[in-house]
C-alpha cells in the first residue's frame, strides 16, 4: 500500500464527500471496530478526542458490520492487518479468535473490571457487557412472561420475533440461554417456543424493526434496550421482561494484535479502556452497560432497567466445541 | 446487420468484455478457494443442503410463475391503454422496488400484509376473527410478486410498444378477438422478453436472502443463499461458500436452459418504438377490465411503498437533510451508482452486440460458443453471491485498511456486475430491432463503423440505454454493498446508513432514509423514461 500512498490524499482532494484522516501526529494507533460503535452518534468519536488528549496521538477507527465481521476481517487479513487493537469482540468468538493466534497476551493488571460472573482472560479485556431480554411492548402485553419457561409456554397467539443463530449474535444468545435453562431438553423447549415465533430474521435490526412497527408484542434484545427509549425518546412503552431462571450474558471484549506497529501505544489504548474516559461514553452511546467504574451519574433510565441475578455464561472454548451441534438440533426443532 | 468489418471489431470487443466477466467472477472463487481448506460436505448436512435446495427452487419456482402470470396481462392492458392520465408515472414508479433495499420493502408490505397490516385491519371490519399470517411461503411469494412483477411489466411492455401500428390497424381491420391477437401478435412479439424476465425473475428470487429469512417465519424457509451466507460469515469456511455458489449456479442454469427452449427469437420486423394508438381497441370493450387490472396491479406494488412513504414522512427530514453525514452518503452512493452503470452499459452493449455477429453465422461452433456464453454472462453475475465476490476481491486486494481507491472499485465492479442481467436485457431487443430496421439502409449508405454507430445506432438505442443505464444506478443504490461485512473504512453509502441507522434504534431516520432513497431511484426513472422518450420522437 505505500507505494500508492498519494491515491488517498489525491482522492479526497476529487472528492471532498470522502472524510480524510486526521492530521497525523507523531504515533498512530489503529483500532478495528464495528460500525455503530464510531457512527457519529455512537462512543468513538468521544473515546477518540479523549484518548488523543492522553497519549498525543493519532487513534483511528475501522469499522466493520459487526463482531463477526471483525473475526472474518482478520482471518482474511491474517498477519497483514495494520491495527494495534481489536475491539468488538464478543465472548462467543473469543475461542475463534484466539485461534487464529493473532492475538498476544495484554499483561496488564484488569482489577479494574467488574462484570457479573466475573470473566478474565490473559488476552481478552471486556470493556462492557449487557444481558440479553425479551423486550415487550407494555401497550399490547399487559402481565408480560415471568420465566423463560411462561415465554415457551404461553399464549401462541401472543408473537415473538427472534434471531437467526446462523446468522446472528443475539439470536445465537437465545439459543445458549435455552440451552442453558434446558439443557438435553431444549429441542422439546424449541418446539414449543416455535409456535410463538412470528419469524426468525437474519439479524438484530429486522427484528427489531419488526417489532417497533407493531408486527409482534415481544422481541428478542438487551436488558438496556428500554434504556434507549426512555433516555432519547422518553416513552416507557417498551420494557424487559425479567426471567426468574436468569439471563443469559453478552460481553465485548477487546485484545492486542501481535503484529501491533506500536505496541506500547496499543497497551496504552487497553489500559485506557478500562479508565472512566472511556467507560464513561458505553452506558448512553453504546447503550450496553459499562464494564469499569464509571464517574458520571448514570441516567434515572439505568436504575430502572431489569438486573438479573442469575448470570448463565458458556465458555468460550464449550460453544465453539457445541455450536454446529446446537444449531442442528435448532434446526430440527424450528423446521417441524 | 453489419459488415464484415463490423463484425469482426463486434466479436473482438465482446471476447474481451466476456473475459473482463470472467476473470472478476472467476477470480475471486479461485483466491478463496485456495484461502480456506474445504472442510466438505457431512452427511447430515447434504440432508440439510438437499433440503434447501429443494425449497430454493420450489419457492423461486412460484415466485416466477405469480410474476410473470400477472405481468403479462398487465403489460397487455398498459400496451391496450397508451394514454391515461397517469400512466407515465405508474411506469416510472414500477422501477422503484429495485432500488429499494430489501429490508425497507420488507416493511412496507408488513405495514399492508402483516398481522396489524391495513389488509388485516380490513378483514377484522369485516367480520375475521383471527388475522391471517402471511409469514411462510405465502410472505416470500407476495415480497417476490412484489419485487418483480413490476420488473417483469418493465421488461415486456417495451416489447409491445416496439410493434409497429400497423399490426394494430391490420388486427383492426381483420376483426380479431382477444385471443387471437394475443395467439398471432402480442405472444410472438412478447414471447422473448417474457422468456428474459422469467429467468431474470428466477435467478433474484433464488439468490433471495433477507425476504426469504424475514417474512419465511422459521428455518424451514431457508434457501441456498442463507447457507452460503453462513458459511462464509458465521463459520468461515470459504470452501464450502464458494462449493455451494457453485451449486447454485448449476441449477439455476438448468432453469435457465429450459426456458431458453421457450424464447426463440422472434422477428422485430420494422418497429416503431413508444406507445402507439390502437384502433383495435378504440371500441373499449376492454376498458373497464384493463382499467381494474391496472388499479389492482398499481395498488399491490403502490401501497406498500406508499407505507414507506407514509412512515418516512414521520421522520424529522428537515435534521436529516441538515446532517452532512447524509449528503456524503448520498454523493458517494450516486458516484458509485455512476460509475457502476457506466460501466455495466458499456460491457452490455459489447456483449449485446457481440451475440448478435455471432448469432449472424449459425452452424459455426465457435460463434455459438460465443453466443452461449455472451447471454450466460447476463445471468451467472446474478447468481455469485455479492457477498463471496466481495470477500475474494477483499482478499485479491491484499486487505483494505487505509485504503480508499480498491474498496472503492470493487464496489462499484460488483454492483456493475449485479445490475448486468438486467442492462443486457433492457438492451438485446432494442439493440435486435435497430440492427432490422436501420442494418440495410446503413449499409446502403456506407455508414459504417464509428460514424454508424454515433449516427444511426445509438440514437436508435437511446431509450434502451437511458432505461438500463438507471436501472443499474438504481441497483446499485439500494445495494448495501457486498465490502460492508468485511470493512469499508471510509466509505459511507445511503443503505450503509440506513441499516446503521436501523441497528441503532434510529427506526424513524431509517426510515426517513428509505423515503429519500425511493424518492431518489424514482426521480431518475422519470429522468429516464423523459429523456428516452424525447431523444426516441425526435428521430422519427
Amino acid at each position: 500500500m505505500r507505494k500508492y500512498r498519494f491515491l488517498p490524499s489525491a482522492l479526497a482532494a476529487l472528492f471532498p464527500f470522502i472524510a480524510t484522516p486526521a492530521v497525523s501526529a507523531d504515533k498512530a494507533l489503529t483500532v478495528y471496530t464495528y460500525e455503530s460503535f464510531i457512527a457519529e452518534w455512537g462512543p468513538g468519536p468521544k473515546i477518540e478526542a479523549a484518548f488523543e488528549a492522553e497519549c498525543g496521538c493519532d487513534l483511528k477507527w475501522v469499522g466493520v458490520a459487526d463482531g463477526v465481521a471483525l473475526l472474518n476481517r482478520l482471518k482474511l487479513e491474517g498477519d497483514k492487518a495494520e491495527a494495534g487493537i481489536v475491539l468488538g469482540l464478543d465472548t462467543n468468538l473469543v475461542a475463534e479468535a484466539r485461534a487464529t493466534g493473532l492475538f498476544e497476551a495484554h499483561g496488564l493488571d484488569t482489577s479494574a473490571v467488574q462484570i457479573p460472573g466475573g470473566f478474565s482472560d490473559d488476552v481478552f479485556i471486556p470493556y462492557d457487557y449487557g444481558h440479553f431480554a425479551v423486550i415487550y411492548d407494555s401497550e399490547a402485553i399487559g402481565t408480560p412472561p415471568a420465566s423463560l419457561k411462561e415465554l415457551v409456554e404461553g399464549d401462541p397467539e401472543q408473537k415473538i420475533v427472534i434471531q437467526d443463530p446462523r446468522t446472528s449474535t443475539p439470536g445465537l444468545g437465545l439459543l445458549l440461554w435455552m440451552k442453558s435453562v434446558y439443557g438435553e431438553d431444549a429441542a422439546q423447549a424449541w418446539q414449543k417456543l416455535s409456535k410463538r415465533v412470528l419469524t426468525v430474521t437474519p439479524g438484530w435490526s429486522e427484528a427489531y424493526g419488526l417489532f417497533t412497527s407493531g408486527e409482534a408484542p415481544m422481541v428478542l434484545s438487551y436488558t438496556t434496550s428500554p434504556a434507549y427509549h426512555m433516555v432519547a425518546e422518553e416513552t416507557n412503552r417498551y420494557q424487559a421482561a425479567e426471567f426468574s431462571e436468569g439471563h443469559y450474558l453478552q460481553i465485548e471484549v477487546a485484545g492486542l494484535l501481535a503484529n501491533a506497529p506500536d505496541k506500547e501505544l496499543a497497551r496504552q489504548f487497553l489500559g485506557f479502556m478500562m479508565t472512566p474516559g472511556f467507560q464513561n461514553e458505553i452506558p448512553t452511546n453504546n447503550w450496553m452497560m459499562p464494564a469499569a467504574p464509571v464517574t458520571m451519574d448514570l441516567p434515572e433510565a439505568f436504575s430502572k432497567l431489569v438486573s438479573p441475578e442469575t448470570t448463565f455464561l458458556y465458555s468460550p472454548e464449550e460453544v465453539a466445541e457445541n455450536r454446529a451441534a446446537w444449531i442442528e438440533e435448532w434446526l430440527g426443532a424450528m423446521s417441524r | 446487420m453489419l459488415t464484415r468489418a463490423e463484425h469482426r471489431t463486434s466479436r473482438v470487443a465482446g471476447i474481451a468484455a466476456l473475459l473482463c466477466v470472467g476473470l472478476a467472477l472467476a477470480a475471486p472463487l479461485a483466491v478463496l478457494l485456495s484461502h480456506g481448506g474445504g472442510t466438505g460436505v457431512s452427511s447430515s448436512q447434504g440432508d440439510y443442503l438437499l433440503r434447501i435446495t429443494r425449497f430454493t427452487l420450489l419457492q423461486a419456482g412460484l415466485s416466477t410463475l405469480l410474476s410473470l402470470l400477472f405481468a403479462v396481462p398487465l403489460a397487455r392492458a398498459l400496451a391496450r391503454r397508451p394514454v391515461f392520465p397517469g400512466r407515465r408515472w405508474l411506469i416510472s414508479l414500477f422501477a422503484v422496488p429495485l432500488g429499494l433495499p430489501p429490508l425497507v420493502a420488507a416493511l412496507g408490505l408488513i405495514e399492508i400484509w402483516g398481522r396489524n397490516g391495513i389488509a388485516n385491519k380490513g378483514l377484522g371490519l369485516l367480520g375475521a376473527e383471527t388475522p391471517f399470517s402471511i409469514y411462510g411461503l405465502s410472505g416470500i411469494l407476495i415480497a417476490h410478486v412484489f419485487f418483480n412483477l413490476p420488473l417483469a411489466i418493465r421488461l415486456i411492455l417495451p416489447a409491445l410498444e416496439r410493434l409497429p401500428p400497423e399490426y394494430w390497424k391490420t388486427a383492426a381491420n381483420l376483426g380479431m378477438g382477444g385471443l387471437s391477437l394475443f395467439r398471432l401478435v402480442e405472444w410472438p412479439a412478447m414471447r422473448r422478453s417474457a422468456a428474459g424476465a422469467a429467468g431474470l425473475v428466477f435467478m433474484l428470487c433464488a439468490t433471495s436472502f433477507t425476504l426469504v429469512l424475514v417474512l419465511g417465519g422459521g428455518p424451514a424457509a431457508t434457501t441456498l443463499e442463507v447457507a452460503i451466507y453462513q458459511a462464509l460469515r458465521f463459520d468461515f469456511d470459504p470452501g464450502r461458500a464458494v462449493l455451494l455458489s457453485l451449486i447454485q449456479v448449476g441449477l439455476t442454469l438448468v432453469v435457465m436452459l429450459a426456458l431458453k427452449l421457450i424464447s426463440a427469437p422472434t422477428e422485430a420486423g420494422d418497429t416503431k418504438g413508444g406507445a402507439s394508438n390502437r384502433p383495435d381497441v378504440s371500441g373499449g370493450v376492454h376498458a373497464v377490465p384493463d382499467a381494474m387490472l391496472i388499479g389492482l396491479g398499481g395498488v399491490f406494488v403502490g401501497a406498500p411503498m406508499a407505507a414507506v412513504l407514509v412512515s418516512g414522512l414521520n421522520a424529522d427530514m428537515s435534521r436529516l437533510l441538515g446532517d452532512a453525514l447524509f449528503w456524503r452518503a448520498a454523493t458517494t452512493s450516486l458516484l458509485i451508482g455512476l460509475a457502476a452503470a457506466s460501466l455495466s452499459v458499456m460491457l452490455a452493449s459489447l456483449l449485446v452486440r457481440a451475440r448478435y455477429s455471432a448469432d449472424a453465422r449459425p452452424g459455426s461452433a465457435m460463434m455459438g460458443l460465443l453466443a452461449g456464453l455472451s447471454s450466460a454472462a447476463g445471468s451467472l453475475t446474478l447468481l455469485v453471491p455479492p457477498v463471496v465476490l466481495g470477500a475474494g476481491w477483499f482478499l485479491m486486494l491484499g486487505g483494505g485498511t487505509g485504503q480508499l481507491l480498491a474498496p472503492l472499485a470493487v464496489i462499484t465492479l460488483v454492483n456493475a456486475l449485479m445490475a448486468l442481467p438486467f442492462v443486457m436485457r433492457v438492451m438485446e431487443p432494442a439493440h435486435q430491432g435497430t440492427m432490422e430496421r436501420n442494418g440495410r439502409l446503413s449499409m446502403s449508405l456506407g455508414l459504417v463503423g464509428l460514424n454508424r454507430l454515433w449516427q444511426i445506432d445509438m440514437p436508435a438505442m437511446l431509450p434502451a440505454l437511458a432505461t438500463g443505464f438507471v436501472f443499474a444506478v438504481a441497483l446499485s443504490l439500494g445495494d448495501l454493498g457486498a465490502i460492508a461485512l468485511f470493512g469499508s473504512d471510509r466509505i459511507v453509502t445511503l443503505p450503509w446508513l440506513l441499516y446503521q441507522k436501523l441497528g441503532s434504534y434510529r427506526t424513524s431516520d431509517a426510515a426517513g432514509l428509505a423515503l429519500l432513497l425511493g424518492g431518489l431511484t424514482m426521480g431518475l426513472m422519470i429522468l429516464a423514461d423523459r429523456l428516452g422518450n424525447r431523444n426516441g420522437s425526435g428521430l422519427r
